[in-house]
């Protein structure tokens, strides 16, 4: 540790730490806009809850669409009275569903939830830090994403219809207003609005998370002592902070497209609705530029807190170190930069010089080194382990299982040729269900079966959990594998009904998805159920009761306000000292010492 | 517990892989002259694929079945480091999916360059695409060979003006036909302009193994040649607004000289 | 292919007594300028898609015209130059006044750029070039006003008593940034405008 040469001049340490982290009094300041890391952490896991409720019974209302067009849907009627009355949805209606869905996932809960709220219950712990470098900043980080929520919540009531350019929002129709129809007017306009507030929250989120790992590691905190899921949100904070600082300026010169006139991204010559456009010279593959050059690093922004969480757990639950770590954070490391080489691999088929396909493809298909490696080490740290089965090491291992599945569709879609004929088709939805949406929620399950009773300081249902585990793993199974055969037979993604003579033979399949979506959304309650019992009623949680070792597990669950109870760890050993013959007939040793 | 999940892993893997297998659901037959290039870099593809899917999950698998704890003991047995450490997977991996990578961007950037990135043969037929909320309409020369211009202040579909012609001042555009079917004869080069008048969408037709979207402000070239007759489906790939679902048309192949009758009986459109 | 055990059984050593020495080592006293340090980071990527942005937009397009930059911009260059000189000298001398004279300086030049904007806006200036303007100076603008909530933030600190001079460093960091910035985006509107 080298001795910084700032520092608090002439003051001295009691004074710094009453001016740095006072103990909050009031409620008020204690839950609600609290500065504390831990507080804030499981505000963004309760937003990501009450998000992925929302997104889940939005996929519920698609799945029942698809698979029954006609049949009304009891109680959707009295909701949506101008989107689905009588309860069959309008295909418009059914857009919207779609893209608040995508939106909603992708932002409100697989950037918040692994990232955001994991992150910052644990992040300052990992690295025996008592808050975030900056905890008003975050603070304001989560209440400005609460705000991005409610804005685009806000997109379902507004006069006009909500959204309905899915959540790549590609322009012109997403730019040229009310001409394109339905869903165009305020609705597209809040989008715009709150996904650029959101960019706002995640920029000062990974600010927090770089500057925290960077800054207050606690003495004997090396870098190569840092726990994996540690290593892997340091990661992700990096890339998002490229990424929503690309997204966020795009979003504004959307916003402006669409309420001051502006033609960013709409071309001249346009007739919509029988009406020329007074618009010139913009560009559409200009926003398809700018957003997957966010967005595909959001795919890994989604993934890679998966990848930690599981690095984390596994060992653990196997009672032997991880399969080689430098190995595991290089590969971190190549996949954060190679996700920024990438993103035309999603406009092969846009109208972009045919020939920069190739040029896209190539790093897409190198990609999967690293992603294959880090694979095989997670099997190969399961090789000759005492593999201990919770709630938690059930996921991880599952998320092992979606991942490869998830994975190697990626292998098609990489491949310009092949991607001409499964481009636009449920092989897509398939493949990034499994790898993005999947994966990244058994990386969301693990955690919390994992840190619930560090959280609570209640432990959760083994026997719920595990069920939980087993009906949810054949459950998306059921939904995200048939995809695949539908994409392959040609069914075309988007559709708010399937009314091409070639769709027909089909439908049978999507009635499948349909019930295995109900059914493994009807387990999620159960989740749910024991989620909230656990909290309120859950038996008392011991300090480590995983025998883990890293340093959330030396202090008390829930841990104190400012982590350590006034102390500071110091760390002299890494994270993963596990299969060791320590004091007192253990086979692990905490990183600080005890 | 670990032999459980061992077995469902398994069983998973297993039934995925047999309904790719047995191709249960799969493409439509190719009636391309180049899809059969398409059909056999995704058939290469799935079969490595298949094969390291299957691997890595019964890998899992077995390690988990072997290595897990079984009953409510705790395990003692020994616990070991795999062969080599982390270096036999990071060869595996660089190696195995290396070589793979190699193989498919050789062989599949070829494949895609002669869909994409190259010229229509000269004689192809030219026709114009036209995509909009929510119908294609597609455009012949007419006797003259050459197209009118396209003006979009004109273009309105109450007077069934689709491509925005001005047929008063313009001659070329007098004898412009204009159908709502894609009509095209078999085994004889095609070449397509494709026009947006509003927002984007895309042209996908399962059987020809194309598609390429249209994107407004730019006019997009595109090729192929089709060889048997019949009638296909033509629909739109990219999200275009609430009639997207429904936005679709007919690729009618026909024997060129049942197209050069077909021809011969279209009205121009003025 | 031989197994390999784990490293022979090792004892640990004695668990080290957790420390209760103060807070505050480590890089702890660094923190605000690594985070402005990322904040720049965060910022120059912003304006480097904005910048790819317009050279995408103004190839090719014929409705793109070279907007003229109101010569007020000029004046306000020197007023933003000049906060940057004041809040150097400031932090050399560890003077409070430094601040003072930053911000209001500061305010100046978001001042000047609002009548810049007005300026545009009665002479009517429209097309795509007068749009890159207005978003790439607006969001300048934001940047700058962000900072002098800094800069009235590290004043507050210094007159309560804090007397450490990494959040005056970090804040100055930050200032020139803006400056910097700001003469690149006066470039690239002059070139490229």
């Amino acid at each position: 540790m080298s001795e910084h040469t700032g520092g608090y001049e002439r003051a001295t340490a009691a004074k710094i730490a009453e001016l740095k982290h006072p103990p909050p009094q009031s409620f008020l300041r204690r839950h609600v806009f609290s500065i504390d890391h831990k507080v804030i952490g499981r505000q963004y896991l309760d937003l990501a809850l009450v998000a992925v409720f929302t997104g889940m019974v939005l996929s519920w209302l698609m799945r029942l669409h698809l698979g029954w067009p006609d049949a009304p849907i009891p109680g959707l009627g009295k909701i949506a009275p101008a989107g689905a009355a009588g309860g069959v949805m309008t295909p418009e209606y059914y857009l919207a569903l779609m893209t608040m869905h995508g939106t909603i996932m992708v932002f409100f809960v697989l950037t918040t939830a692994p990232f955001a709220g994991f992150g910052n219950f644990v992040l300052p712990i990992h690295v025996g830090a008592e808050d975030m470098a900056f905890p008003r900043i975050n603070m304001m980080s989560f209440w400005v994403t609460l705000v991005a929520f409610l804005v685009l919540i806000a997109a379902f009531f507004v006069g006009d219809q909500p959204p309905l350019s899915g959540w790549t929002a590609y322009a012109p129709l997403s730019a040229v207003g009310k001409d394109a129809g339905p869903g165009q007017g305020w609705g597209q306009t809040l989008w715009g609005i709150s996904i650029a507030i959101f960019c706002i929250a995640q920029l000062l989120g990974a600010l927090n998370f770089i500057a925290t790992t960077l800054d207050l590691r606690t003495k004997g905190m090396s870098l190569m002592r840092m726990p994996m899921a540690t290593w892997a949100w340091f990661i992700t904070a990096v890339i998002a902070l490229v990424a929503f600082a690309v997204l966020m300026p795009a979003c504004i010169l959307l916003i402006l497209d669409r309420v001051a006139g502006t033609s960013f991204f709409i071309p001249g010559g346009l007739v919509i609705s029988d009406q020329l456009q007074p618009h010139t010279g913009g560009s559409p593959l200009l926003w398809q530029h700018l957003f997957w050059f966010f967005g595909h690093p959001e795919v890994y922004i989604a993934i890679l807190p998966g990848f930690g969480i599981v690095s984390q757990i596994l060992p653990v639950f196997a009672r032997k170190p991880l399969l080689g770590p430098k190995v595991f954070i290089g590969c971190l490391a190549a996949i954060g930069f190679l996700s920024y080489t990438v993103w035309g691999h999603h406009m092969f088929l846009s109208g972009m010089n045919p020939f920069s396909a190739t040029l896209f493809s190539v790093p897409t298909l190198i990609i999967t080194i690293p992603a294959a490696i880090v694979t095989l080490l997670w099997i190969g740290t399961i090789y000759g382990a005492r593999l201990r089965f919770t709630s938690a090491s059930l996921f991880a291992l599952g998320f092992v299982s979606v991942f490869v599945s998830g994975g190697i569709s990626g292998f098609f879609l990489a491949q310009p040729s092949t991607d001409i004929y499964l481009h636009g088709t449920y092989f897509v939805v398939a493949h990034f269900h499994f790898v993005m949406g999947v994966a990244a929620m058994f990386g969301i399950f693990a955690g919390t079966y994992f840190w619930f009773p560090k959280m609570f300081g209640r432990m959760m249902n083994e026997t719920l959990g595990k069920w939980h585990f087993w009906l949810t793993f054949i459950g998306v199974y059921c939904i995200f594998m048939p995809m695949h055969y539908l994409g392959l037979a040609g069914n075309v993604r988007r559709y708010s009904a399937f009314t091409d003579d070639f769709l027909q033979p089909l439908i049978p399949l999507h009635r499948f998805i349909t019930i295995a979506a109900l059914f493994t959304g009807a387990v999620q309650l159960v989740f749910l159920y024991n989620l909230i019992r656990s909290r309120l009623r859950g038996p008392k949680a011991p300090d480590n009761p995983w025998e883990a070792t890293t340093l959330e597990w030396s202090t008390s669950s829930p841990p104190p306000h400012d982590n350590f109870g006034g102390r500071r760890p110091v760390v002299t050993h890494g994270p993963d000292e596990y299969g060791v013959a320590a004091s007192g007939g253990r086979d692990y040793t905490m990183q600080a010492g005890s | 517990m670990g032999r459980l999940f061992a077995v469902v892993v398994s069983l998973i893997a297993l039934i995925s892989a047999a309904i790719f297998a047995l191709h249960t659901w799969w493409l439509p037959v190719d009636i391309s002259t180049h899809g059969s290039r398409i059909d056999r870099q995704l058939n290469e593809t799935m079969i490595v694929a298949g094969i390291l899917f299957v691997a890595a999950q019964l890998a899992l698998a077995a390690f988990v079945w072997r290595f897990g704890e079984r009953g409510g003991t705790r395990a003692t047995w020994p616990i070991k480091v795999f062969p080599g450490g982390a270096t036999p997977m990071v060869v595996i991996a660089t190696v195995l999916v290396g070589i793979e990578i190699l193989v498919l961007t050789f062989v599949g950037s070829k494949v895609w360059a002669s869909v994409y990135q190259s010229e229509a043969a000269p004689g192809a037929l030219q026709i114009d695409v036209l995509a909009e909320q929510f119908a294609f309409y597609f455009r012949y020369a007419g006797a003259d060979g050459k197209f009118g211009v396209i003006h979009p202040e004109k273009m309105s579909d109450a007077d069934q003006n689709f491509f925005g012609l001005d047929p008063a001042s313009d001659t070329t555009a007098r004898d412009d036909i204009v159908v709502a079917t894609l009509v095209i004869p078999a085994d004889q080069p095609v070449a397509l302009r494709l026009h947006t008048k509003d927002v984007g969408h895309s042209f996908y037709v399962r059987e020809v193994r194309i598609q390429q979207d249209f994107v407004p402000g730019m006019v997009i070239p595109l090729h192929f040649t089709a060889t048997t007759p019949g009638k296909y489906e033509l629909v739109c790939t990219q999200l275009c607004g609430l009639g997207h679902y429904n936005m679709r048309a007919y690729v009618e192949v026909k024997s060129p000289t049942d197209f050069a009758q077909w021809l011969k009986e279209q009205a121009p459109a003025f | 292919m031989s197994i390999s055990v784990l490293p022979p059984m090792r004892t640990s050593p004695p668990p080290p007594a957790v420390a209760t020495e103060p807070r505050g080592g480590d890089g702890r006293g660094q923190v605000a300028r690594t985070g402005v340090w990322i904040g720049i980071g965060a910022i120059s990527m912003t304006f480097a898609a904005l910048t790819s942005a317009l050279v995408v937009r103004a190839s090719g397009a014929p409705d793109w015209h070279h907007l003229h930059l109101p010569a007020l911009l000029y004046v306000n260059t020197l007023v933003l130059l000049g906060s940057s000189i004041t809040v150097e000298i400031g932090r050399r001398r560890r003077a409070v006044s430094g601040l003072s004279l930053t911000i209001v300086l500061g305010g100046l030049f978001v001042v000047g750029q609002v009548f810049a904007w007005r300026q545009l806006i009665t002479q009517q200036v429209a097309g795509p070039s007068a749009a890159f303007f207005y978003v790439l100076t607006v969001l300048h603008a934001a940047h700058v006003l962000g900072g002098m909530t800094g800069l009235v933030y590290v004043q507050h600190r210094m007159r309560t008593g804090v007397v450490s001079m990494v959040p005056y460093q970090a804040a100055a960091l930050y200032w020139h940034f803006m400056a910097i910035l700001w003469l690149y985006l006066l470039t690239l509107l002059t070139i490229r405008g």
